[in-house]
């Protein structure tokens, strides 16, 4: 069988994760391995069937609009890995 | 007692509590004792804040001085698998992308525990974003299967099954997303519920895959399994998937509920693929619960052949989008080698992630990427929407199925590891649980000749796990795989 074949590097770009050549060439190989085995699924006959996002739809879910408290700034950047007067540092993003 | 005491359920340490034989500080300081003992070996623990465990478990012992009790979980001390938030601990998910990662609010399973007065305790080893079956894909360390030190506990919830198969915790929380509970707990021989999707909020809990995600409790015994779901269940307004559903007392119900059942049998879950001996453990119990005056029928999961293709597809897919946010900007691993802004985003996510979360975000990424959508990820919610229909179909015939949790006890450290397809393949009697929405719970069946625990899957209708959890109890009665412990001296 014709092993399905991921464009590694299209694909790694959309998911903004930069990869070795060494794990792009195991990850395409055992990927491919995944594709073909999923590719069962073309034997199954779903026209006129509703796809399933959820296993129990639920709509128009409301709660009472009151504020509550949220976290501190400190608290909410206490994780961050850089930070300056109550702000999260990041690289400059424009010239 | 105390040499004991770290093996007593968590019902028996209730009552122990209740007539003073015992304290909360004397139970967690036997664990402390137990965990030091044994944890070389089984390596279920990433950290464990025994200062924080010790002060709470005084302030129950304080409590029930002054005649007060929360509940049955009251001093009791429950581990809590490193994917939950609790405030104040690190919650690290087994990645580097949280090494450094305290969590600033509890999840709502973790708030509703702690009103129990129930003690977390630990942070527990699991595949990293809870994606593996194995506990392998951890970037901290291996967790020990303890009834062979060679073999893998499962996973993801690898940790949290084997705390409790080795006497370091009478109960923990997992998760599972595609048999991430029921597995494990198969594996160690203990019981783990997945309890029906929406019983029990997701609020805190790091999400994976956010349509099949579901917390559960793991246990000796299936009383202490319903106790603390007792505890954790019911409706949350931080989780809007979370149902408006009365929960039962599941304690009461266990000796209500006296059947006899009627009990399907899948054809798909038995044969080819499983093995031998798992399969005689499994019918073995079939026919106990006939010969208990249950009827046994015939059922048929048909779309079961296509289940581990549609969750490899939907669950990478939901996990490349959720997982999104460590972007090495807020609150993840920031890389240094950074040279812009952009490059800090895939930089941050190449330092932060290990091999399997890559993996799965890169496949998530292809099948919902344009071009591809609609011949991957609609045709598999479209294939999803038969294999619920299976089993709904299923339970309009019969009270729940039973089937092997897994094709075969737990194999050898390093033996799937680099076969992606082959550690998939793990999953397939759990995954359509999750796919289709609905309980399972995995008690101790047998063992196989080499001395490993086999567990029994039950399955059952959309919020009837009082129902499962009796049907469950039954088996465990008559038997005592329950009782017997690893030898890890």
């Amino acid at each position: 069988m014709a092993q399905e074949t991921i464009d590694i590097d299209y694909v790694a770009n959309l998911a903004r994760i930069a990869l070795t050549d060494e794990e792009k060439e195991r990850f395409s190989g055992q990927l491919g391995q995944v594709l073909d085995y999923i590719e069962k699924l073309n034997t199954l006959d779903v026209s006129g069937v509703e796809p399933t996002a959820h296993a129990f739809p639920l709509e128009n879910v409301w709660r009472a609009d009151e504020p509550e408290p949220g976290f501190p700034v400190e608290t909410a950047l206490k994780n961050a890995p850089a930070v300056r007067d109550n702000m999260v540092v990041v690289p400059k993003v424009v010239e | 007692m105390a040499e004991t005491l770290h093996y007593r359920t968590a019902t028996e340490l209730g009552r122990d509590l209740e007539s003073g034989a015992v304290s909360s500080e004397e139970i967690v300081r036997a664990l402390i004792e137990r965990t030091r003992a044994v944890e070389d070996t089984v390596g279920a623990f990433l950290s464990c804040d025994e200062d924080d465990a010790l002060a709470r478990a005084r302030e129950s012992d304080e409590r029930r001085a002054r005649g007060e009790r929360r509940g049955p979980l009251d001093g009791i001390p429950v581990g809590i698998k490193d994917i939950l938030a609790v405030e104040g601990q690190p919650l690290t998910c087994a990645s580097r992308m949280l090494a450094n990662f305290v969590s600033p609010y509890d999840a709502t399973a973790i708030r509703k525990l702690k009103a129990t007065g129930a003690v977390p305790w630990g942070r527990l080893n699991m595949d990293e974003f809870a994606m593996g079956s194995s506990t392998e894909n951890s970037s901290v360390k291996i967790t020990a299967n303890p009834w062979n030190p060679e073999c893998i506990p499962g996973g993801s919830s690898g940790g949290s099954a084997a705390c409790v198969a080795a006497g370091e915790a009478p109960l923990s929380l997992g998760s599972d997303t595609g048999g991430s509970i029921r597995q494990p707990a198969a594996l160690c021989g203990v019981v783990g519920m997945k309890p029906t999707y929406g019983l029990v909020s997701r609020y805190g809990l790091v999400a994976f895959a956010s349509s099949l995600d579901q917390i559960g409790p793991f246990a000796r015994t299936v009383e202490d399994a319903a106790l603390l779901l007792q505890a954790v269940a019911g409706h949350d307004d931080r989780d809007s998937t979370s149902f408006k559903t009365e929960i039962p007392d599941y304690r009461r119900e266990l000796s209500q509920r006296r059947g006899p059942w009627k009990l399907g049998i899948p054809k798909e879950y038995f044969g080819e693929g499983v093995d031998p001996e798992v399969e005689k453990a499994v019918r073995a119990a079939i026919e106990f619960y006939r010969s208990e005056g249950c009827e046994i029928v015939d059922v048929s999961l048909p779309h079961t052949e296509y289940a581990i293709g549609v969750y490899y597809i939907i669950a990478t897919a939901e996990a490349s989008s959720n997982l999104a946010r460590y972007d090495g900007v807020r609150y993840t691993h920031r890389s240094k080698e950074a040279a812009d802004a952009i490059d800090l985003y895939f930089k941050s996510r190449a330092e932060g992630f290990g091999p399997e979360v890559k993996r799965r975000i890169i496949l998530g990424t292809y099948v919902l990427s344009s071009g591809y959508y609609d011949a991957y990820y609609l045709k598999a919610q479209k294939a999803r929407t038969l294999i619920r229909k299976d089993f709904l179909d299923a339970c309009r015939k019969v009270d729940a199925i039973l089937t092997p949790t897994t094709p075969a006890p737990a194999f050898r450290k390093g033996e799937k590891a680099d076969d992606p397809l082959r550690m998939y393949l793990n999953d397939i009697f759990t995954s359509s649980g999750n796919l289709a929405g609905i309980p399972g719970i995995s008690i101790p069946c047998g063992f196989s000749e080499s001395g490993l625990p086999i567990g029994l899957q039950i399955l059952g209708r959309p919020f009837e796990e009082a129902e499962l959890l009796a049907i469950a109890h039954r088996f465990e009665q008559a038997h005592d795989y329950h009782t017997r412990h690893p030898d890890l001296t």
